[in-house]
């Protein structure tokens, strides 16, 4: 009491200025960055003698192409379903439930994320090389006639390894913004647990299990370490369009390098698009 | 009738004993007291959301102590409603029903009975986006009510709706409360709601659970005793 108020009058805020010069500043460059990526990609081989249309041509009428872009979708597409499989109870468990372990549960998860993408693909190979492992490659061989390692089950395995972690992710952020109060209701009406997953919660996180899905299918699409140390790149028969593209640049073969790289970057606008518009379609009637 | 005896929670840091109280069948009970006191932990292990550290819980004199939420005939009513977001309305009043696996002439028949008393006739066909907070309850109470329960647990639904919604909710809840004839377990923090209402009081305070005379609604300033901040 009695001292003397430092500034004394009315308070006035400063200037906003500095907030949107620098954030604005920054996403604007970020953005201009990423753009910058997209049409580089699109503009480069444009402006080669075959052309962008021709380096496509090329590559939907080269055998060994058009086989890489096929296993491509096919192996991304079922390892983002089999990711989602994975996620949606993982996440759930990790979301709704208490158990003691649960951080070194949780730590386990994001493993994949964590480690860089060629030692994945060389702790599988060793995995497949241990007596549990041997087992695993003579039993899918005795029913499947095929292989982990150096054969298709071995992309979709490197895929879902990464695939799945990221899908765990975003599915426990989902079912950690969706109350459980609603699932408790569903088991007053009568519910059991499992009915009230089914019935509750699992519909109502389907905007989640998108995201889930189409952020794995990304993560497929351009896995790449893991694959090329599990499943090797043999043209027609594991070579997918991100060890393609690779194998493009290491023989200095840009133009192509371009193309297989231009349809890569459509493919994931198109399933980003597809997701989004399927994402927002009838949430809100 | 609910009858709990010497019911002990622990969560945590937080834990309750000896909480023994009855609410006579079909008598409306609302239950008071401060924020953090553990009043809704009390109505999660009534319903069986939460488990018993130690003592009993009877629904018209059977022991559920240890029985499935949804073995337990308890309607349940959460504060924010919790309505299932991806399901319309008529889904919601049918949810229990077509667990229990009733006809669907009887499924329709009952939907269209407590629409017309809840006053939700016109949202049968709506999602809970965009309804107000006074229809997401009453779709929330009819959703509790479907399945005829002995017992109604109303865990503060009046709370976050205005008062002219809430006056006419009073009656809703009044009323429903008496055609289906249940006995209820309701929370709330209004004094005006507990006079509305209550036909038995308790107060839980400290730990320790009263019940109370329906009088001290009515003395001078009995809130700053009864519901403390």
């Amino acid at each position: 009491m009695g001292e003397p108020v430092p500034g004394a009058g009315p308070h006035r805020a400063a200037s906003d200025l500095p907030l949107w010069a620098s954030f604005g500043g920054l996403t604007a460059a970020w953005l201009l960055l990423i753009s910058a990526i997209v049409v580089a990609t699109m503009i480069y081989p444009m402006a080669t003698p075959t052309g962008l249309i021709g380096h496509l041509r090329q590559a939907f009428t080269d055998v060994d192409s058009r086989s890489a872009i096929e296993l491509t979708m096919l192996t991304c597409t079922l390892s983002a379903v089999l990711s989602l499989v994975i996620a949606v109870p993982v996440g759930w468990l990790l979301a709704r439930t208490r158990f003691p372990g649960k951080a070194l549960v949780d730590a386990l998860c994001d493993v994949p994320i964590v480690l860089p993408p060629l030692v994945i693909g060389l702790t599988m190979l060793i995995l497949t090389r241990t007596p549990p492992g041997i087992a695993i490659e003579n039993a899918m061989q005795a029913t499947l006639g095929t292989r982990l390692q150096f054969a298709v089950p071995g992309i979709v395995l490197a895929m879902v390894v990464v695939g799945a972690a990221f899908a765990v992710r975003v599915m426990r952020s989902t079912f950690d913004h969706l109350s459980p109060r609603p699932e408790q209701v569903a088991m007053t009406l009568g519910a059991s647990r499992w009915q009230s997953f089914w019935l509750v919660a699992f519909p109502g996180a389907r905007r989640g299990m998108i995201t889930a899905g189409t952020l794995a299918w990304a993560r497929c699409l351009g896995e790449f370490g893991p694959i090329m140390v599990f499943a090797g790149m043999t043209p027609r028969r594991t070579e997918v369009m991100s060890t393609r593209l690779f194998l493009h640049i290491s023989v200095g073969e840009l133009e192509k390098a371009m193309a297989v790289a231009f349809l890569m970057v459509l493919l994931a606008l198109v399933v980003l698009t597809l997701a989004r518009l399927w994402g927002d379609r009838g949430v809100h009637p | 009738m609910i009858t709990v005896a010497g019911l002990a929670l622990v969560q945590g840091a937080f834990h309750l004993s000896g909480v023994s109280f009855t609410v006579p069948g079909g008598a409306y009970g609302v239950l008071m007291g401060p924020t953090g006191c553990g009043k809704t932990s009390i109505l999660e292990a009534l319903c069986g959301l939460r488990a018993l550290a130690a003592g009993r819980v009877a629904i018209a004199g059977v022991d559920v102590s240890t029985a499935k939420p949804g073995d337990r005939g308890i309607g349940y009513v959460p504060q924010d409603g919790a309505l299932f977001t991806t399901m319309t309305v008529r889904e919601h009043l049918a949810f229990a029903l077509r667990l229990r696996r009733w006809p669907e002439p009887a499924i329709r028949a009952r939907v269209d009975e407590l629409a017309g008393q809840l006053g939700i006739t016109a949202l049968l066909d709506r999602r809970p986006h965009g309804l107000s907070g006074g229809e997401r309850q009453r779709v929330a109470l009819g959703r509790a009510l479907s399945f005829r329960p002995a017992v109604l647990c109303l865990d503060e639904p009046l709370a976050a709706l205005d008062e002219d919604t809430q006056d006419g909710m009073h009656e809703l809840l009044a009323a429903s409360a008496r055609t289906h004839a249940v006995t209820v377990l309701h929370i709330t923090h209004s004094r005006h709601e507990a006079r509305r209402l209550a036909q038995v009081l308790f107060t839980l305070r400290d730990g320790v659970i009263a019940q109370q005379p329906l009088a001290v609604l009515d003395a001078p300033r009995p809130g700053a005793r009864v519901t403390a901040p």
